[in-house]
């Protein structure tokens, strides 16, 4: 599997995060180098084994259906880059 | 008596108790060699003011005989806790200027027992690296240096907690490990580190990195100062659903240095191709110190330990992906400047950008992709299927009846900060070879400092425990750790 600089522009947009057209050839090859890297696990055997979900075999705790936090906007928007009338403030989102 | 700021966990405690000296003495002593160690770039923030208070109410809980083990000890904190109203960053520029308005369930309990805060520690940005260069902050420096006075890495993630305990500028630190930053910043400083079962610290205000295999753990002078600050650190919280509803013990108490009849496993694949001569006679040698003092000793097979790293640089990227999508520009931390007409999808775009350093933007986008579709299968789900072979082997020896195995805790002592620059970025993650089977096992893992090299740098053992026997482990530990008898300390040179 080799990964081209359409795919690393695709995955980057995935992410959100801007790769400059000009640093996506060396991104690829950085995606190369850890994917040939990863490739080993191809050669184990694990059929009819389980993906592992959880390390540790628990059961999620139930509690009661009930209010345990809220009423607490200013601390919510304290650390917003952008915050107004009680709102978190963002750029257009629709056309 | 010893040097205020040399003092261990154990005797600052006692000292404290029987009035021979104030914590206000204490934290003035450190706070003051926190001051002068700049050069170290240890802490990220200092908070002497916190500090002094804390030391203040400490005293007084002293003096009224309510005085649990860690009250008034200064400790160091890694920047991943969120601390109230402190700059909590996880050493990012995304989260640059972000002041939890909340505290992690960690530093919670450790306030709760009269610990007194220094400051906030350096690491690697979010967590991930093993030299502590990826900090936004510039690397923390290890105080030990060889002859030829090259600045060298105190490893990482957990770097600058190594670098504060390992030079005296906190008598212990907070840490977290996800495939060894605890462990291997630990063996490069000459200090003792565990990382404890999954699930045994809340995960709870911690910045995630990657939450199925990430734990926060201690980071002291030895392991009697580790079982201390273990026991304040556990247990359950109803705000993190993986920390498990499981008794702590009173791990100090456990420190009995009998391991007679301990069966120690010795695992085969941990013979890596290149590894130094003197990491393999000093693993030796650490075999025949727990077999002098009465344990015994086993070769063992953890076949699938080659396919480790690879799973967990599936695992750990997928989970980084999706934890670090928070980071958005939109509730906390750095928002970029737009230009005219930018929308939302250029807010996130920029703002990542920007925020996110080097290695942790590679960790998302290789995460991104392994989940993307098309490659769920063929990477994510066979890591998972993988990572359950890796623990079943552990599963297996300890079936079988071995207590506890002992590896060495890193392939190499410290290295130059900048000797990795032109490297490619699995050479940097080869760093954690011993450590990363632990994680993706959840079990216990202790590094003891039990060398130095012919360069005069420390190095470490790792031992490995059954999954919630860390009072076993740790004693294991302090067998081993009397045995190695490792006292030597850096000279002073920031």
């Amino acid at each position: 599997m080799s990964i081209d600089t359409d795919t690393a522009r695709r995955v980057a947009k995935l992410a959100r995060i801007r790769v400059e057209e000009e640093a996506l050839p060396a991104l690829a090859s950085e995606f190369n180098t850890i994917l040939g890297f990863i490739e080993q696990l191809q050669e184990v055997d694990v059929d009819g084994v389980e993906p592992m979900t959880g390390v540790t075999p628990m059961h999620l705790k139930r509690r009661d259906d009930v209010v345990t936090d809220g009423s607490q906007q200013e601390k919510v928007l304290a650390n917003a880059p952008d915050a107004r009338e009680g709102f978190f403030a963002v750029p257009k989102v629709v056309e | 008596m010893t040097e205020l700021t040399k003092l261990t966990i154990a005797s600052a405690r006692d000292a404290l108790r029987k009035g021979e000296i104030s914590s206000v003495e204490l934290t003035g002593a450190l706070n003051a060699a926190v001051d002068g160690s700049d050069k170290l770039n240890a802490y990220a923030h200092k908070t002497p003011e916190i500090a002094e208070a804390q030391a203040r109410a400490a005293d007084e809980r002293i003096k009224a005989g309510d005085a649990p083990d860690l009250c008034g000890i200064p400790l160091g904190i890694k920047d991943l806790f969120c601390t109230e109203n402190t700059p909590s960053q996880a050493a990012s520029r995304i989260l640059d200027g972000f002041r939890p308005p909340y505290e992690s369930t960690v530093t919670t309990q450790l306030f709760r027992d009269g610990a007194v805060m220094l400051g906030k520690l350096n690491m690697d940005e979010f967590a991930m690296g093993s030299s502590n260069e990826t900090s936004a902050y510039g690397a923390a420096v290890n105080p030990w240096q060889a002859d030829d006075g090259v600045a060298l890495t105190p490893g990482g993630s957990s770097g600058g907690s190594a670098a504060a305990v390992a030079a005296d500028l906190c008598l212990g630190a907070t840490g977290t490990d996800t495939g060894g930053s605890i462990r291997q910043p630990a063996a490069f400083t000459g200090i003792t580190g565990i990382k404890p079962t999954y699930g045994r610290c809340s995960r709870f205000g911690i910045i995630a990195f990657a939450s199925s295999l990430d734990q926060a753990g201690p980071m002291t002078r030895d392991v009697r100062d580790a079982a201390i600050m273990l026991r304040a650190m556990s247990g359950h919280d109803p705000k993190d659903s993986t920390s498990a509803d499981i008794a702590v013990p009173d791990f100090e108490a456990m420190l009995t240095g009998d391991i007679r009849g301990k069966v120690i496993g010795i695992p085969r694949e941990y013979h890596v191709d290149g590894m130094p001569t003197e990491i393999e006679t000093l693993w030796t040698r650490g075999t025949e110190m727990l077999r002098d003092a009465g344990a015994l000793i086993r070769d063992i097979s953890l076949p699938h330990t080659k396919y480790a790293l690879p799973a967990y640089y599936v695992i750990a990227p997928a989970e980084a992906s999706s934890n670090l999508a928070r980071y958005d520009g939109v509730r906390f931390g750095h928002r970029a400047k737009l230009a005219q007409g930018d929308g939302i999808t250029e807010m996130y775009e920029k703002t990542r950008a920007e925020g996110f350093g080097s290695e942790v933007q590679r960790r998302i986008m290789v995460g991104t992709y392994v989940l993307s579709a098309g490659f769920y299968d063929a990477y994510y789900n066979r890591a998972r299927k993988v990572r359950t072979l890796i623990k079943r082997d552990f599963d297996q020896v300890f079936a079988e009846g071995v207590d506890a195995i002992l590896t060495p805790a890193t392939p190499s002592s410290a290295f130059g900060l900048g000797a990795m620059k032109d490297a490619d970025p699995v050479q940097m993650y080869l760093n954690d070879v011993f450590t990363v089977t632990v994680n993706l096992a959840g079990l216990p893992g202790i590094s003891v400092p039990a060398g130095l090299d012919h360069k005069g740098l420390p190095l470490g053992l790792q031992l490995i425990g059954r999954p919630w026997e860390e009072g076993d482990l740790l004693n294991t530990a302090y067998a081993l750790e009397q045995a190695a008898g490792f006292v030597s300390k850096p000279a002073k040179w920031w």
